[in-house]
Parts: C-alpha cells; sequence; structure tokens
C-alpha cells in the first residue's frame, strides 16, 4: 500500500530551488489583481500624508485560478483524517462529522458585541452546552473562553493562585506538582503562573508513584496536574489517594482532560476526587483539528472554585433570557468578584463549540458511551494484536489509547522515528512519537471509535510488516518516507539558518 | 444498531474484537476504576438524527439577529467584512481542516507552506522581519507579547494606553496575574512619560475610537527608557498606514479576524504576533522554516521548537500547543485573492465612508465627533445626553437605536468615564445603512428637545 497523493502537473514556474509547488510570491505578475473590492479612492486625501503608508505593500499580485490551483496542489499534499487512519497519540484523531461544520455557519454573521436581545440563540447554546459539560464530567460550572487545553490550564492555575489568595495562603504556596508522564503543556502552565514546578516519577505500574507524591506533597503546595487516563493511556489505579493525598496539604488537583475520550459515560473526573478538569473538544467531541487549530478547551471545575471563573459570566433571568455578566473600566477590581477576569476578548471559540454541541446533541448519552467503549475496545484490539511485535511500556489493559516502544527495533538499527517514516509508505499516518518522554523509543498509538475494523487491522499488519522489516532489511526501513511527496527533511539545518519568510524574487 | 452515528463497527466486529482481546465485555478492562463511579447516569439528552439536529440548529440561529439584518455599525477588533467565495473553498477543504499539527513534514507539506506563506504575507503587511504561526486571538496576542518584551528586558511594568481595546487590557490584566507583573494604564498622550523603568509600551493605531496615533515618538521614547515598543494593529489598516515595522515597533501584534474569517461570535479567530528578528527566539507559538529534503527539494517543517513547551516543559516561552493554523491559512488564503489593489480598496471604502457618515452626524444638532484628531474608518461620536446618570448619553442612545434595530456599540464605561458611541464602516456598510442611522439619531435627538421643550 502507497500513500496516494495526486500527481501535481509542472505549473511551468521556475522555483527558485527544485519544489513541489511555487511560492504565491513566484507566480506574482503585476497587474494580474482580482476584483473582489474595488473603488474608494477618495479615501486617500483623507490619510494626512505624515500617516501614510510609504513602506511598499510587497503582497503578491495573483489571479483568483492561479490562487485556487496554489492552495488545491497544497491541499493535496497534506494527510488528514479525511484522507485517512491518524492514530496520533493523545490527539484523538476521530472522524469530524460534516453537519456541524454546516450549522456553524449558520452563527457566522453574528458579532461579539452585539446586544445580548439581539443573540439569545447563541447564548442558549452556550449556556446548555455549558449544563451538559458539567454533568459529563460531574463538575459545577463551567467556563468556554478558553482557546484549547493549554490556555484552560493556565486559566486553571490562576484560579488556583487566586483561590489559596483568598484563603491567605497565596504566599507560602508556590510549587504545582506534574508526573513525569504530563504533556509539556502543564509544566508550562505553571510556570506562566510564577509558579515552580515539581516533578514526580511514574511507579512500575505506569501510574504516579504515590510514595514519592507524598514525599513532595507540603504546604506550599498549590496543586498536582494529572492526565487520567494518563499518557500512557492508563487509568491510574490508586487515584483517590492520590487526589486524597493532595487535598490532605490544602492543594488542588486539576484534570488534564486530553484523554476524556476513554471517559464518556464510563467515569465522571468529578467522582474521581479532581476539582476541575478541562475538555479538548477538537479532540473528544469530534470538532476538526484544523491542521494545528482552533480547538477550544473548556473549563469545568466544581463548587468551590465557581467564584473564581473568568468573567463574563452566561446567566440565566426568571424570564429564561441569557446576560452576560461582565465587569467595567468604573469597576476595577470590585466589578469582577473573585473572578480573575477574561483571559481572551470574547466568549470563546465560539464556532468550535457550536460544533462540539451538535455532536453531543446528535450522539446523546448512549451514543457518547458507546464511542468510548469504541474506543477503549479498537485500542486494546490493536494492543492484542502488536504486543508481541513491540515491546508494550506497561503490560496491563489500556484505555483508549497505549504506549509501544520500538527499543528492540533500535538494537536492530531502526528508532521509532524511522517505524514512523516507514508508516507513511504504508499509508497511515504516524503515531505521536517520543512521547511520554518516560518510555524510551516511544509509539503512542490512538486508534479512536470510527476507525473500521478493517482499518485497525491493516494498520496492525503494516506495523507487523515494519517490525519483519527491521529484522530482515533494516536499511530500507530507514531510508523511508519513499511514497510520500517529500523524503525527510532536515530540520538542523532549519534551526540553525532560519529562513521564516519569502524572499522576494529580484 | 449503532448509537454513535458515526461508529463504523457492527456487532459482529465487536464480537470479534472482544474476542480477539480475550474478555467477554469492555467492562473487564475497567478494573482499576473505582466501582461506585463506574458507568455513572449523566443526565444528558437522547440523541438526534441528522436532520433533526439541523433543524434544531436552526431554531437557535432564529433566535439570533444577524449583522447583515438591519443597519449595523459594530466593530472594533471583530470587523465585518467581505469574504471572497473561493476563502472558505480553499482554506476549509477536509485536507487542511482534518490534519492536526504538522508533526510529520513529509506529509504535511500542504499546511506547512500555507502558513509559510502567511507568515511571509504578514510579514510584508505589517513590515515586520518574522511572524509566528498564529496566536488564540487579538488579546490574548497582546498579553504574551507583553509577557515577551518582560522575558527580554527583564522588568516587570507593563504600560498600555487606555485607548487599547478594553478587552484587550482586561485580558492583559488577567494573564499578567500569573508573573504578578505591574499594569499601568495611562492615556496615550501620557505613553511617554510612563516608560522610565517599563518593559513594554503598548500603543494601538489606529485606536479603539479609530483616532490615528505618533506611533514614532512612542517608539523612540521606549527605546531612549531601554523598553519595548508594542503596537497593537489591524490589518487593514495597513495597507493605507505606515506599518509597525516602519514606526519603530519592536512586537506588532494585533486581531486577524478582517483577513476572511467569519465573525462567528467571539471566535475562533486569529492572534497576530509578529517581531524584530533579534527578538525572535523569544516568541510563543509555532513558528515554520524553510528547508530541503533528503532529495534536494524545497520543504517547510516547523521550527526553533526548542523555545516550545513539549521541549522545554516549564522553561519554554508559551504554553501555545494548539493553535489557530485554519485561521491562518484563512489568512494566507484571503491576502493571495484580495492582492495589494484589493486590500486597499477595501480598507479605503471603510475610511471613506466612515468620514462622510462623520460629515453627516457631526452636523446634527448636539452632536460631535469625538476621536481626538484624525481617525481611520471608525470614529467617536457624542451625543445629546438622553437620560440622567452616567450613561445617558452614548449608552442611552445605543440603547435606543437597538429598539429601531441598528446596532452601534456605545462605550458603556469601558474607556474611563467616556460616554460615547463607537461607529466602524468597512466595505460592507451601504448607503441605506448610513442613511438609516443618521435618521434614526437626529429622530432620537429630536424627540428630547420635544421632551425637554415640553417641560
Amino acid at each position: 500500500m502507497t500513500i496516494r497523493t495526486q500527481v501535481i502537473p509542472d505549473s511551468g514556474v521556475k522555483t527558485a530551488v527544485p519544489a513541489l509547488e511555487p511560492l504565491l510570491v513566484e507566480i506574482h505578475e503585476e497587474g494580474r489583481a482580482g476584483r473582489h473590492v474595488r473603488g474608494g479612492e477618495e479615501a486617500d486625501a483623507l490619510i494626512p500624508a505624515a500617516f501614510a503608508r510609504k513602506a511598499p505593500l510587497g503582497l503578491p499580485e495573483l489571479s483568483e485560478p492561479q490562487v485556487v490551483r496554489h492552495f488545491t496542489h497544497l491541499a493535496q499534499l497534506n494527510y488528514a483524517v479525511d484522507t485517512g487512519m491518524y492514530p496520533l497519540g493523545s490527539c484523538t484523531m476521530k472522524y469530524n462529522p460534516k453537519i456541524n461544520d454546516r450549522v456553524a455557519s449558520l452563527f457566522a454573521d453574528l458579532h461579539p458585541k452585539q446586544p445580548q436581545s439581539t443573540v439569545q440563540g447563541a447564548l442558549t447554546l452556550l449556556a446548555e452546552l455549558e449544563g451538559m459539560l458539567a454533568k459529563l464530567t460531574g463538575m459545577d460550572a463551567v467556563t468556554l473562553q478558553p482557546a484549547a487545553g493549554a490556555q484552560a490550564e493556565f486559566t486553571a492555575i490562576l484560579m488556583f493562585k487566586a483561590y489559596h489568595q483568598k484563603r491567605g495562603e497565596g504566599a507560602k504556596r508556590h510549587r504545582v506538582i506534574v508526573p513525569d508522564t504530563a504533556h509539556g503543556t502543564n509544566p508550562a502552565s505553571a510556570a506562566m503562573c510564577g509558579f515552580q514546578v515539581t516533578t514526580v516519577k511514574s511507579d512500575p505500574h505506569g501510574n504516579i508513584d504515590l510514595a514519592s507524591l507524598k514525599a513532595a506533597l507540603g504546604d506550599d503546595v498549590v496543586g498536582l496536574m494529572l492526565t487520567n487516563p494518563n499518557t500512557l493511556g492508563l487509568f491510574e489505579e490508586r487515584l483517590r489517594e492520590v487526589c486524597d493525598a493532595v487535598h490532605a496539604v490544602g492543594g488542588l488537583v486539576y484534570g488534564d482532560g486530553a484523554n476524556m475520550n476513554a471517559l464518556l459515560g464510563v467515569a465522571r473526573p468529578g467522582d474521581l476526587g479532581f476539582d476541575c478538569i478541562h475538555i479538548n473538544v477538537h479532540k473528544t467531541f469530534s470538532t476538526p483539528h484544523g491542521a494545528g487549530g482552533p480547538g477550544a478547551g473548556p473549563l469545568c471545575v466544581k463548587e468551590p472554585l465557581r467564584a473564581f471563573l473568568p468573567k463574563p459570566w452566561i446567566v440565566r433571568d426568571e424570564q429564561g433570557r441569557y446576560h452576560l455578566d461582565t465587569a467595567r473600566d468604573d469597576q476595577p477590581p470590585a466589578g469582577l468578584g473573585d473572578s480573575i477576569g477574561r483571559v481572551r476578548t470574547f466568549l470563546g471559540n465560539f464556532g468550535v463549540l457550536v460544533r462540539a454541541y451538535t455532536y453531543m446533541r446528535t450522539l446523546g448519552e448512549e451514543g457518547l458511551a458507546e464511542a468510548s467503549n469504541d474506543a477503549i475496545l479498537a485500542a486494546n484490539y490493536l494492543l492484542a494484536q502488536l504486543r508481541e511485535h513491540y515491546d508494550v511500556a506497561f503490560d496491563r489493559a489500556c484505555m483508549h489509547e497505549f504506549v509501544l516502544s520500538a527499543s528492540r527495533q533500535k538494537k536492530q538499527g531502526v528508532s521509532a522515528l524511522d517505524v514512523a517514516k516507514a508508516l507513511i509508505d504504508e499509508g497511515f499516518h504516524p503515531p505521536t512519537v517520543y512521547f511520554p518522554l518516560v518510555v524510551p523509543e516511544a509509539l503512542m498509538i490512538e486508534p479512536t471509535e470510527t476507525e473500521p475494523r478493517e482499518t485497525l487491522d491493516a494498520f496492525a499488519a503494516a506495523m507487523i510488516r515494519i517490525a519483519e522489516r527491521a529484522k530482515t532489511d533494516p536499511a530500507s526501513v530507514k531510508a523511508s518516507p519513499v511514497h510520500a511527496p517529500l523524503a525527510r527533511l532536515d530540520e538542523v539545518t532549519a534551526a540553525r539558518n532560519p529562513k521564516l519568510k519569502w524572499q522576494r524574487p529580484t | 444498531m449503532n448509537k454513535n452515528p458515526y461508529s463504523s463497527h457492527t456487532d459482529a466486529d465487536r464480537a470479534a474484537m472482544l474476542e480477539r482481546v480475550g474478555i467477554k465485555s469492555v467492562d473487564d478492562l475497567l478494573t482499576a476504576i473505582p466501582k461506585d463511579a463506574l458507568r455513572p447516569k449523566l443526565g444528558l439528552p437522547v440523541g438526534m438524527s441528522e436532520l433533526e439536529i439541523q433543524a434544531h440548529l436552526e431554531s437557535l440561529a432564529a433566535k439570533n439577529r444577524t449583522a447583515g439584518a438591519g443597519p449595523f455599525f459594530l466593530g472594533g477588533p471583530v470587523q465585518r467584512r467581505y469574504i471572497p467565495a473561493a476563502v472558505p473553498v480553499l482554506a476549509l477543504r477536509g485536507e487542511f481542516l482534518t490534519a492536526y499539527t504538522p508533526y510529520q513534514p513529509e506529509v504535511s507539506q500542504g499546511t506547512l507552506q500555507s502558513i509559510f506563506e502567511y507568515q511571509s504575507l504578514i510579514s510584508e503587511l505589517l513590515a515586520m522581519d518574522v511572524a509566528n504561526s498564529s496566536m488564540y486571538e487579538g488579546g490574548s496576542a497582546v498579553a504574551e507579547a507583553a509577557f515577551m518584551a518582560v522575558r527580554i528586558t527583564g522588568r516587570r511594568k507593563v504600560v498600555i494606553a487606555g485607548e487599547v481595546y478594553f478587552e484587550f487590557r482586561r485580558t492583559v490584566r488577567t494573564y499578567a496575574k500569573g508573573p504578578d507583573l505591574e499594569i499601568v494604564e495611562v492615556p496615550t498622550r501620557d505613553l511617554v512619560a510612563a516608560a522610565d523603568g517599563a518593559a513594554c509600551l503598548i500603543v494601538q493605531h489606529p485606536d479603539a475610537f479609530g483616532g490615528l496615533v505618533d506611533v514614532r515618538a512612542i517608539a523612540d521614547a521606549a527605546h531612549a527608557a531601554g523598553a519595548l515598543c508594542i503596537e497593537v494593529t489591524e490589518p487593514h489598516a495597513n495597507a493605507l498606514l505606515e506599518p509597525p515595522g516602519a514606526l519603530g515597533a519592536d512586537i506588532a501584534v494585533g486581531e486577524g479576524q478582517p483577513l476572511g474569517i467569519p465573525m462567528s461570535f467571539g471566535g475562533p479567530y486569529l492572534g497576530i504576533l509578529a517581531c524584530r528578528a533579534a527578538l525572535v527566539r523569544q516568541m510563543p507559538g509555532r513558528i515554520v522554516g524553510e528547508t530541503h529534503d533528503a532529495r534536494g527539494m524545497r520543504g517547510f517543517v516547523n521550527t526553533l521548537q526548542t523555545r516550545e513547551q513539549h521541549i522545554r516543559r516549564e522553561k519554554a516561552t508559551s504554553n501555545i500547543c494548539t493553535n489557530e493554523a485554519i485561521a491562518a491559512i484563512t489568512a494566507a488564503v484571503y491576502l493571495a485573492l484580495m492582492g495589494p489593489e484589493g486590500l486597499r480598496a477595501a480598507a479605503r471604502l471603510g475610511v471613506a465612508k466612515a468620514h462622510a457618515l462623520a460629515h453627516r452626524l457631526g452636523a446634527l444638532p448636539g452632536c460631535s465627533v469625538s476621536t481626538d484628531g484624525d481617525f481611520f474608518d471608525r470614529f467617536a461620536l457624542r451625543v445629546p445626553r438622553l437620560a440622567p446618570g452616567r450613561e445617558g448619553s452614548g449608552y442611552a442612545m445605543r440603547n435606543a437605536l437597538l429598539v429601531d434595530n441598528v446596532l452601534v456599540e456605545g462605550t458603556s464605561m469601558h474607556y474611563g468615564d467616556r460616554d460615547d458611541l463607537i461607529i466602524q464602516c468597512t466595505e460592507m456598510t451601504t448607503e441605506a445603512e448610513m442613511d438609516a442611522l443618521v435618521a434614526a439619531i437626529e429622530s432620537i435627538a429630536a424627540s428630547l428637545r420635544e421632551t425637554v421643550s415640553a417641560r
């Protein structure tokens, strides 16, 4: 099986160096500008000379047919969920339903500063989404502002800071604990809040090591940031003891919800000891990942943290109308109360949240539970097929993803990266590699519930073929990919001699 | 039958998979979960068919008044702009939309080259050395720019002009609570005097009232005091106004939504962040760079990653991971289609309409344009007092106009005690809308005069 990329016809354009597709600036010709908008010349006399642009405006001039072919060709160079299985661990690359995109466009022509009486439909949707997320996670209150999981982490740690300050313990609490399996965003978010990070190791079963955690705890601890199931795809076996230990020293437990796709209708983080959890709706609730974003990272919290949530809040009056509870310039800081304030300009990534709402209402309670069930089953089904061909980091039942190690292949001269590149030639997007950091030569595989069984079987067969080739012909694995649009790229040169924008041809 | 309509599994598939795993049910895999917490009843609604969900969302959408449904003058960082038909057709193709961060460059050149082109186009537009691949949106981009200045200067005082958008200033204040930065808000005219000991001076041009600002003087003062100058800018303004890079700004930030992205009630948007070359290693976010593959073909990769959280963890320049890539690709497609002339035309039309409208409104009894000095494509209007109290003029007028289905911003105590209207024009603003606004303000003011004279 080879990756199917359309052959792009030679455009006839001479590029500066051999290239798949010219840059816009290489197909520019003066006078080719389109006619999408025209007029307004009288404006030039209205702008004082001191302010008028004198710097050249070096945007390329192109015809619409050129632009359409250019970006269509570029799109064809991408691998995507719409083109094939994308088992990127911790990213939940499930199918993105098209109805979600269509209904989002019903709300495209709404300005965020519109009077509340003119956006009751949008506010109703947001309020209902908050309610559904609270029920799903077993939490009491929700903010929809964060644009992504990392911004939700930052929001929550700011709230933890405010919570401790309110209790008069702000000065002494300055450490955030993260396990060694944590996403890099966790320590980075804690550091943005001015806190020190203490890393705790994992135990031989792939859990956070309880003894080490207890040794690290003290009354200077802000809280613990914990992903569950963790990034090894394993449910923390002593989760309640972990949460109790943190609470015993007055700390709070943050749930990183990147792996929530394992828990829909299976268990609620609010019942397990977490004080809050974020949801990556671009993972769990099927909103498209957008080549890197946007996502949305709603943050769901327990009652004691409610007062610290970012404002404005969406509040419902007795007549069933929705209002925004906001603060103004004449009310600093009293108008905010205990709220940390807004973490973005407006209410949230609304277009993404509409898609998540639509997904949740489409599946309903039973459909969501089935999705998690199937995701767990698919991961264990793949693990069962691959277990004897690769080392398994921690060999117990996984949740919705699992981590293999290419350590055995490494001894044959084939690294996790080589396995990943060989998968490209087999027609699959590679899994996440070299993460979590605690597993050498890690391959983190998350099939999701939407891949047909035939595709799972084909992926397993490809992985097994690569393991065989590592034994018999490691050089061929190391030479991959050969069927992708490009061979391996020179990342060292890119970093050493950064070329971060085009040079206009002279 | 499947309860999840997007599942491909039949019951036979599931039975075969369970058998391969060697279990009877998925619950056999869930022994680590406390029994009392397993499989809770959630109380969520039952599922819907695609036809039913479409109708349900249409019924929610019907409760909104869309921008195009009547006279509309809201704006600021988010603007109603013309979006060429080809923009969503290209940018929302499944190959872009359903991919993720280009971790595997060999099969992600579409994303990577598009973002490289976005960085190039934004650098041209702002006359800056380098742009990153996107921030979440305008307000948090301003905050991250301030963090960047704090890292570079080692100082902790952030000075921000009061004529920067209220929502941006508030976002900066929230972010500043993380590292406990000192935030000083002063009017733009007092920025220069506040430069001493500052990490940065943050100025917006055109400002929240559309006012044109002498950014060069502020940048000079910042540099003389060892501080950075951060300019909050707007994409279309740069087609006609001297860009940040030519005015001495060290970092340029702004909301990129006007570049072909729908208003969509608050997001998703595009945070623009660009800087001088010397500062690039302190930049937050992802950056795409040019390189070549093993066969010598040009290619693109995420680069300078040693700034980022997945490598540096708590020492990273930012925690940002998922960004707004599809919005950056959208902006690249928009700029490619519009070209320099299209962008200039869109900007000029907003300017021309705003000035024509200001001329008419400023001539109404009791009304005057209240932007200080020259303005761009929006302006502040002082209106007669309609009610007692601190919001009796602009905000009361905004409410009275709403009754007439005319949408205009009232400053609503977001800019000190200023109580005016803010009126934004773009290429989408029609003569009919302008006539309606003038007539409505005239009639509201006239009825007020009648009430007063009747007393």
